[in-house]
């Protein structure tokens, strides 16, 4: 099942749109259930609605440099941003690293699935090995990685120099992307691994065999038959994937290089924190904030379009 | 099957594992050995069983400034705990009034909360910072816990259990004169109950594993998560006492690490169907 009834239910259904799958039987009143949904939506409108509709009206003005004065300045901020090569660089970064991470992390889960879901002995203390990662804070993953690739105590950084490479992630602009790129996407591989190994499980087993009566062997019979059947689960874990890679990672980069070397790091995310949090410059920060949500609604829409499901968050 | 043991598979996997093991194991072992020695790039594979100890003698050590990692932990528990159980509760209650009931304006009721699915708290940091200064929630465990409760993903999940209950219970439970109370404690609470589990595991994880908002919203020390206090702690210039950092975030992977071992059959399940 699917959150408002799978994608293929509403086409057999024309006239049910999204949502509109309901109870038929139901209780009476309407005191009682106003009550029930209250507390959920006045958080919703307090610390959702509330700051969304006020970053898109900030977005919108300019601050004078003493931040007396506010002036409605319509589209200048949006403008300036696209105008800015700092913010385009930090765009094109961000894309890159997306990117690098996703793939990354989703053919490393993708191996591991696939070989997990053999029939071979203790299957399932693997499985619970590989899923513990889950519970890793971004953050700490930050530091399991310093204790590998600091520069001073790092074990794989002493073997990186024992080879005769000047290793430093803290001032080379390419090790320190290196770096978060590593430690962002080792984070992710275990949710993507439950992910991947319940879909190869929910694959019949007769389809399976069926193609292995046919002759079709290994590699061949993955391309051909699991791929495809993969295919919406794949789809949905590039969408949780991107979205990782562009918020959640803030805490990782944050822990590791600030964003540094200069600006070698420094994503969408950690670029409205800086501008909005630490250089104070309200307008600039919102816009930005509003082309993220926009980017946001375009994922989750086309999630939605195509299969329909979200991770939790 | 045919008997012959799958060495390919077996490689691949123990592979796998050791990538994530592996960092785990440094770091249990380097927080028993001499700071000395890990500065100066002499990390051991093998813990010095005599030193235990630092795991216990750490909690009263602070970053600079900080509260103390016993006093972390314990934030860190609570924001966790309270989201996770306000999450449940809040979410329960939206999803049974919206598919148990019809009442004026459910739809945008439920639109309402379906939006914040694509309004992450990473988008809008400045202006809900601005938000909760407002109210004055700024530096309170309030205003940490509060705005990630609301959530549209576990309403959406419990909606989906409550839509596939039996007409027929409903209709037994009416007959019996339970009200829509106690059809929600007898009938529906049980029913759900394995969700609920799911559930639980990927909130705490979520809430104990935060760092921006809580970055944001409290600059209090007295408020750091241990999350909080690992990052300060190592961004520090010139760390000298490694081992302790170390045992530190040993104690700040542990708690999260155990719900999900605990947990994981439910977890695993309602992780991958109830999202779908």
């Amino acid at each position: 099942m699917t959150f408002f009834g799978s994608h293929r239910l509403q086409k057999a259904h024309p006239s049910a749109k999204g949502p509109s799958l309901e109870r038929r039987t139901i209780f009476a009143g309407w005191v009682l259930p106003v009550l029930l949904v209250a507390p959920q939506l006045l958080l919703t409108v307090f610390f959702f609605l509330w700051p969304a509709a006020r970053a898109m009206w900030t977005s919108l003005e300019r601050q004078d440099a003493f931040g007396i004065r506010t002036e409605f300045v319509g589209l200048d901020n949006f403008a300036d941003l696209f105008a800015d090569p700092l913010y385009l660089d930090s765009a094109v970064r961000t894309v890159g690293f997306c990117a690098a991470v996703a793939v990354l992390a989703m053919g490393m889960a993708l191996l591991l699935a696939v070989f997990a879901d053999r029939e071979i002995r203790g299957r399932a203390i693997y499985r619970t090995l590989l899923i513990w990662p889950y519970a890793i804070a971004p953050a700490i993953a930050a530091v399991l990685w310093v204790l590998l690739l600091h520069p001073q105590i790092g074990l794989v950084a002493h073997g990186l120099k024992a080879i005769g490479i000047l290793w430093d992630y803290k001032l080379n602009d390419a090790q320190a992307m290196t770096v978060v790129i590593l430690a962002s996407a080792w984070k992710q591989v275990s949710y993507n691994f439950i992910f991947f190994l319940a879909g190869l499980q929910s694959i019949p087993k007769a389809v399976i065999e069926a193609a292995r009566m046919d002759g079709a062997r290994g590699w061949r019979r993955f391309r051909t038959i699991t791929l495809p059947l993969l295919a919406p689960t794949m789809f949905f874990l590039i969408v949780v994937n991107i979205v990782y890679a562009a918020f959640d990672t803030f805490a990782t980069i944050q822990a590791l290089t600030q964003g540094g070397p200069g600006k070698a790091t420094e994503t969408l995310m950690l670029k409205v924190y800086r501008d909005g949090l630490i250089n104070l410059d309200l307008g600039s920060s919102s816009a930005q904030s509003v082309v993220l949500m926009v980017g946001i609604v375009v994922l989750t829409a086309l999630q939605f379009r195509f299969i329909g499901r979200r991770n939790a968050e | 099957m045919n008997g012959r043991v799958d060495w390919v598979a077996h490689l691949v996997l123990c592979c796998g594992v050791l990538l994530f093991v592996l960092p785990l194991w440094l770091l249990v072992a380097g927080a028993t050995q001499d700071a000395g020695a890990i500065s100066r790039g002499d990390l051991s594979l093998l813990p010095d069983l005599r030193n235990l100890g630092v795991f216990w003698s750490v909690l009263n050590d602070r970053a600079p400034g900080g509260a103390p990692v016993w006093h972390m932990l314990l934030v860190s528990a609570a924001m966790a705990l309270a989201i996770a159980a306000g999450k449940i509760v809040i979410s329960l209650l939206s999803a049974y009034a919206v598919t148990f009931f019809r009442f004026p304006f459910r739809m945008l009721c439920f639109w309402t909360i379906f939006i914040t699915l694509m309004l992450p708290v990473e988008v809008r940091i400045v202006p809900t910072y601005a938000v909760m200064a407002d109210f004055g929630l700024i530096n309170s465990f309030t205003g940490l816990a509060m705005p990630l409760i609301a959530s549209a993903t576990a309403t959406l999940l419990f909606r989906q259990v409550f839509l596939a209950v039996p007409d027929e219970l409903v209709e037994a439970a009416r007959m019996d004169g339970a009200g829509p109370l106690r059809f929600l404690r007898d009938i529906l609470l049980p029913v759900s109950a394995a969700n609920m589990a799911a559930l639980f595991v990927i909130v705490f994880v979520y809430g104990w594993n935060q760092y921006l908002w809580p970055l944001l919203v409290a600059t209090d020390p007295s408020l750091d998560t241990i999350v909080i206090g690992i990052v300060k702690m190592i961004g520090q210039d010139s760390v000298t006492d490694w081992n302790r950092v170390m045992a530190t975030a040993v104690l700040a992977l542990l708690p999260p690490v155990a719900v999900v071992l605990l947990m994981q059959r439910w977890f695993v399940k309602g992780l991958t169907e109830g999202e779908k």
